[in-house]
């Protein structure tokens, strides 16, 4: 008799075991814990992000630096003329962005060449140019820990909801939204790597596969590609909208700028 | 690729006499392997560092052949035994004139 009852406990205890690990599994991204793609990366690549001398990111960092105090010409100002000392006042800032700017929704990389052309009378830089790219990350970097800050706001509600829908609309001949992987297959295996819950909280990022450092919206162009839809230019609106729910989505999350990614 | 690029040397600043320490060199390179295509199909010629050379009180410790299949911003990361204060000397050399040069001090005792 009392064999067969403490097996049945044992049984008991594996299937609230197997029902506790179900709820783990099932919880959706943003309700409880959200994980960074950081936690699926091997120990080394982990290391390459967390260690300043061996995050090939960093080059951009001091490009970037450089760039902040560079005066382009005797007659025009540097970003350093407005902004002073970027380490300082450059803190936290990339952790609230894309944000809505006098009406326009701006990205982080449309605010500089914003600034750009309206401040310092130069022309806009190429999206994925070496120089956006530093300049980019040397603004992130600023914010390296501190919690995404995008929230919902009259101002960004409509963009907000747009984003929303490219997010979970199917896309491409092979009509997949982004919701389909990254939200209902998260944790899965797509070919032999685990599909992360895509967000946005590493960026830039020196991504192995392309030998450099990328912009979320390369990224993005990437998934678009891959379901063979027409993919959404750099700098449009569109991609923008997408970027504003992607950081709403991921809010709290510490910024791991500039990550390292496979 | 520029004639020149960023490089970074992390070391120890002082060791033990006869310690072995670890060196660790990176620098920003493409290292563009020369079997590429651009999208109009032209080739995209070779650029990639050639040789790192590591000098120790001018005389050389380690050296390193790069080839194509090395990755971009390449990082080196090896040993060599303390023996006396001094400079260490760090020398990248590639294609198209390349060439970038970086230093530590190191204090033995």
């Amino acid at each position: 008799m009392k064999k067969p009852l403490s097996f049945h406990f044992f049984s008991f205890v594996c299937l609230l075991l197997i029902a506790y690990q179900a709820v783990e599994v099932c919880a959706a991204p943003g309700s409880s814990k959200k994980q960074s793609s950081y936690e699926l990366m091997t120990a080394e690549n982990k290391a390459m992000q967390d260690d300043s001398t061996l995050n090939p990111a960093m080059f951009w960092v001091g490009d970037g630096e450089t760039l902040w105090n560079a005066k382009p010409s005797s007659n025009k100002s540097s970003c350093a003329s407005c902004h002073q000392d970027g380490k300082k006042t450059m803190r936290g800032v990339a952790a609230q962005f894309p944000k809505v700017v006098n009406g326009k929704l701006q990205t982080l990389e449309g605010q500089i060449n914003q600034c750009r052309e309206g401040r310092q009378d130069l022309p806009k830089l190429a999206y994925e140019s070496k120089d956006l790219l530093a300049l980019t990350t040397y603004i992130a970097i600023q914010s390296k820990g501190m919690p995404i800050a995008v929230k919902e706001s009259p101002a960004n509600r409509e963009a907000l909801q747009t984003g929303k829908k490219w997010f979970y609309e199917r896309m491409g001949q092979l009509n997949l939204s982004c919701a389909q992987c990254h939200e209902e297959r998260a944790g899965l295996k797509l070919g032999g790597s685990l599909i992360p819950e895509g967000h946005p909280n590493a960026y830039p990022i020196y991504r192995l596969e392309w030998q450099t450092l990328g912009s979320v919206q390369r990224r993005l162009r990437n998934c678009m590609s891959g379901v063979r839809a027409q993919q959404f230019e750099y700098g449009s609106p569109e991609m923008a909208q997408l970027e504003l729910f992607l950081m709403w989505r991921a809010r709290g999350m510490p910024l791991e700028a500039p990550g390292v990614r496979p | 690729m520029s004639k020149t690029s960023r490089t970074a040397i992390t070391m120890p600043a002082q060791a033990k006499k006869g310690s072995i320490i670890e060196i660790r060199a990176i620098a920003q390179h493409d290292m563009e392997s020369g079997f590429r295509y651009t999208e109009g199909g032209k080739i995209i010629p070779r650029d990639i560092i050639r040789t790192f050379i590591c000098t120790y009180n001018q005389v050389e410790v380690f050296k390193a052949d790069f080839y194509p299949g090395i990755g971009a911003n390449p990082l080196i990361i090896f040993t060599t035994i303390a023996t006396e204060t001094g400079v260490l000397e760090f020398k990248w050399s590639g294609d198209d004139g390349y060439e970038a040069t970086n230093q530590a001090r190191i204090t033995v005792s």
